[in-house]
């Protein structure tokens, strides 16, 4: 089993009276793009949180490589390999889209310790960020200021700085919101290479995307992991068809 | 050490205690409720101790001074809730900061431009006067026991008023969730009118009960005020609990540190070496509690939030 | 609307002509007046860096003001009464020798920052407020116990430091020193915003979870900007000991802390020239309002309130319009 990449154990998380995680098991192995869907209040964001370390489960255990990364802080998880994207973005909304990608590049790197000379001059960097919002499709808006972007180009920024921390793992939260049909069609295919660099857990209500993507899916319903199986496997699967496609989503 | 000795710096720090609780009650309820910092808290106490003193040296009489206390306070901390305060309660911290130190600004030097810059004196009136003997054979001034007195009278009725009547219900609503107490139908900017008049009122009175045993002048509020804010931390912002056991905790701590600490050293080193240092660390005495406390619980013994 | 960039050079302009006209038409009060302003703008250089860029409202700055007013006047007094500042376990006199007092009010203000950013910054809002505020207000105190130093009544230096090749006591001489200090600081602040650490920090005010997301240690970041804040605040403070030939434990008061909030706010917070701007209107207004009216403090008061509630961006914002680039 050295070719899973990532894995919960049993990760249980409640609030209150509210188990939004109850028991999920999930594993990611290298190549793979594995989709985690599941109606509006299932759970995902829960589960994310505590792959990435915001949250920490009541119960159970995050693997990274095989590395027990359960009590990590998001930082330590971050250096360990694991790249994300935020469902609501988090970027530095006054700054440019190359500064935020930069960010990206000075947190791979880890030497944020220089005072005088200015980052933009470190070529290496730079040209490591260009060709990340090259790969994303922001070229050409690398000088604008961040907050004037439309949600979809923020998505896409999201996508690019966590290229830039060059991941052993993507942990994508719905990066296609709000991109509109040439934009998911693009992201699509840019995933679809990037599954190459590092697997990737996507967190997506585009089904489209997500049947053209994903080696496995799994379906969250109220906490739990109600079905996983491939694409086929799911499309057929009665419980999922009542309690998600079936649904009003 | 004798007993009394020690009996008597505990009463005093009891009683610094429950007059800071006078000021940081209002403090932490005006954050907790309406999430504001408001640096013009020592001004609302300044301006109970003024209208005190105002009123005693018109009429002479010590009751009628702090009802004019409670009175003068309560109104201006109204007006200033609806002038500016109001106008800050969406701002981000930084801005509240600035518009309540501009208030400081204000109310310092207005009440320097009516009263002059040389202190008012307010005098205990004379069945407060002298002594008490207390168990122990431990004599202590009446006047300050008063003041413990009316401190854990007001801090009951503060405790009964939040858990029992109306107000307090809405209160508590109001520091759960704003917009549920909206939709109860409870007039909001109301409420956080006659919250900040409640809090200054508080802050009044204290002003006025200080303002006996010390003078009342310009100036007088922001070091209380800053104690206050270390109490608040200590508590945890929000809680009227954590005021009440703050303030006390403060209290005994410059109150016993002050006086014990230079003894202690005593038994290090020599007297004035010891009284020079033992001085100098019982000033910062405060404040280290105050360290400790956040590094064991940045949110204050009883907070929740950051 | 004029350019930020504009504005910045006008304001150079008048840090130079000024002083420069007040020594042509021999008005040495102007220069001291001007002085004070720089070194005003100087510590509030330092705390525009934890407030402006790192997004933590400290109000007690003055601590670090204040500290190093007192390390000036610790060293040059045992210097002017020849009695060594400690003999043991190794003995150290006294100085009266600026870059020696400089360097060491750099490096107690930044260790005191240190202390006190350990603690505070691991809250935020208006805990960091109240923190700061009363971190500074234990210094007060603590000056005002150590009676060895003068207690409530300060020190008096009888003549100003000296620095090699100047005639400091000459008005125009220390001004200049101290001008330079600013420029060096703003050169420095120019460069900082710039480098990786400052995008980091400055990330790090807008999104504090994409910047440990990306594996950047965000307590580590804050601390070192507030040792560096620290750092300049407490610098300025040996200088305006030095200007003043005077400490007292006023260095420490909470107003002090509050009003290097009203430069930066009425410069424009997180902007370069920022903090000069708003000192240089603050010494203004302090010197103009205060030679009409004894009670000023009224005037300021209604001034800053009309700021915070109508003007959202300081005195550099209602001339001139925010820019963004990248370099």
């Amino acid at each position: 089993m050295t070719d899973v990449v990532l894995a919960t154990h049993n990760i249980t998380k409640s609030f209150g009276s509210l188990v939004a995680c109850d028991n999920v098991s999930i594993e990611l192995k290298s190549g793979e793009v594995h989709a985690i869907i599941g109606p509006n209040g299932a759970g995902k964001s829960t589960l994310i949180s505590q792959i990435c370390g915001s949250q920490t489960p009541d119960h159970g255990r995050v693997e990274l490589m095989g590395q027990d990364i359960t009590s990590k802080s998001a930082r330590e998880r971050a250096l360990a390999g694991l790249g994300r994207t935020f469902q609501i973005s988090q970027l530095a909304m006054e700054d440019t889209v190359l500064q935020n990608v930069m960010l990206g590049s000075l947190g791979r790197t880890g030497n944020p310790w220089h005072f005088v000379k200015p980052i933009l001059k470190n070529s290496a960097l730079r040209d490591e960020a260009e060709s990340a919002l090259e790969r994303v499709g922001l070229i050409d808006e690398m000088h604008t200021e961040t907050g004037t972007l439309s949600h979809g180009k923020k998505r896409q920024l999201e996508v690019a700085i966590a290229l830039t921390l060059k991941p052993k793992v993507f942990i994508m939260d719905e990066p296609m919101a709000g991109l509109g049909l040439e934009g998911s069609k693009d992201l699509t295919s840019l995933l679809d290479q990037l599954r190459h660099e590092a697997p990737i857990l996507l967190v997506e209500h585009d089904m489209d995307a997500v049947f053209a993507l994903a080696d496995k899916i799994s379906v969250l319903d109220y906490g739990k992991v109600i079905a996983s199986d491939n694409v086929e496997g799911i499309k057929k699967n009665t419980v999922v068809q009542q309690a998600y496609l079936g649904g009003d989503e | 050490m004798s007993f009394v000795l020690i009996a008597e710096q505990i009463l005093n720090g009891l009683q610094l205690g429950v007059m800071l609780f006078l000021m940081s009650a209002g403090l932490t309820l005006i954050f907790g409720v309406m999430g504001l910092i408001n640096l013009a808290h020592g001004s609302l106490y300044m301006v109970g101790a003024f209208a005190a003193a105002a009123i005693a040296g018109l009429t002479g009489s010590f009751i009628l001074a702090l009802l004019a206390a409670l009175t003068a306070a309560a109104i201006a901390g109204a007006m200033v809730e609806m002038v500016v305060i109001r106008r800050l309660y969406n701002r981000d911290h930084l801005d509240q900061v600035l518009a309540t130190f501009a208030l400081i600004l204000i109310f310092s030097e207005g009440t320097r431009w009516v009263f002059g810059s040389f202190p008012l004196y307010l005098d205990i009136p004379s069945y407060l006067q002298g002594p008490v003997s207390l168990p122990g054979g431990i004599q202590y001034p009446l006047y300050r026991i008063t003041l413990i007195l009316i401190g854990v009278v007001v801090a009951i009725a503060l405790g009964l008023m939040i858990s029992k009547t109306r107000i307090g219900i809405r209160i508590r609503a109001g520091e759960n969730d704003r917009e549920m107490i909206a939709a109860l139908g409870v007039d909001i900017s109301k409420l956080y009118t006659i919250i900040f008049a409640l809090g200054a009122a508080l802050a009044g009175l204290a002003g006025a009960l200080v303002g006996a045993i010390q003078s009342v002048e310009v100036g007088m509020g922001e070091p209380v005020l800053i104690l206050a804010f270390v109490v608040i931390v200590i508590g945890g912002i929000g809680s009227i609990k954590g005021a009440m056991v703050g303030s006390v905790l403060v209290g005994l701590t410059d109150t016993l540190g002050g006086v014990f600490l230079p003894k202690i050293l005593q038994l290090f080193m020599d007297i004035s070496t010891a009284t020079n240092v033992g001085s100098s660390i019982a000033s910062m005495a405060i404040y280290i509690l105050m360290g400790v406390v956040l590094i064991w619980r940045p949110t204050g013994l009883y907070g929740s939030r950051l | 609307m004029i350019s930020e960039r504009h504005i910045n050079f006008l304001t150079l302009g008048l840090l130079v002509l000024i002083p420069l006209w007040a020594y042509g038409v021999d008005e040495p009060f102007t220069i001291t007046l001007m002085t004070r302003a720089v070194i005003f703008a100087l510590a509030a250089v330092g705390l525009n860096l934890i407030l402006g860029i790192g997004g933590f409202v400290s109000f007690g700055h003055a601590a670090f003001f204040g500290l190093g007013g007192y390390v000036m006047g610790i060293l040059a007094w045992h210097a002017q009464n020849y009695s060594p500042l400690m003999e043991w376990p190794l003995l150290i006199e006294g100085t009266k020798s600026m870059p020696v007092i400089w360097v060491l009010s750099i490096l107690l203000s930044a260790f005191l920052a240190f202390l006190i950013g350990m603690v505070s910054l691991k809250t935020s809002g208006v805990y960091f407020i109240m923190i700061t505020l009363a971190f500074a207000q234990m210094m007060y105190y603590f000056s005002i116990s150590w009676s060895a130093y003068g207690g409530e009544d300060g020190m008096s230096i009888y003549v100003r430091n000296d620095f090699p090749g100047l005639n400091t006591l000459d008005p125009i001489q220390f001004y200049l020193l101290c001008f330079v200090i600013l420029m060096a600081a703003l050169w420095l602040m120019s460069r900082l915003v710039k480098s990786p650490f400052g995008l980091a920090l400055n990330a790090a005010r807008q999104s504090p979870q994409r910047v440990q997301a990306v594996g950047l240690d965000l307590h580590k970041l804050q601390l070192l900007a507030f040792v560096i804040s620290g750092a300049i605040t407490g610098l300025a403070g040996a200088l305006f000991a030095d200007l003043n030939r005077f400490v007292s434990p006023n260095m420490f008061s909470w107003q002090l802390s509050g009003e290097f909030i009203v430069f930066i706010i009425i410069g424009g917070v997180g902007r370069l020239f920022g903090p000069v701007i708003g000192a240089l209107v603050f010494v203004g207004l302090e010197h103009f309002l205060g030679g009409i009216s004894d009670y000023w403090h009224i005037y300021l008061g209604v001034i800053l309130l009309l700021i915070v509630l109508f003007s959202k961006t300081g005195v550099i914002g209602l001339i001139g319009k925010k820019e963004v680039h990248d370099d």
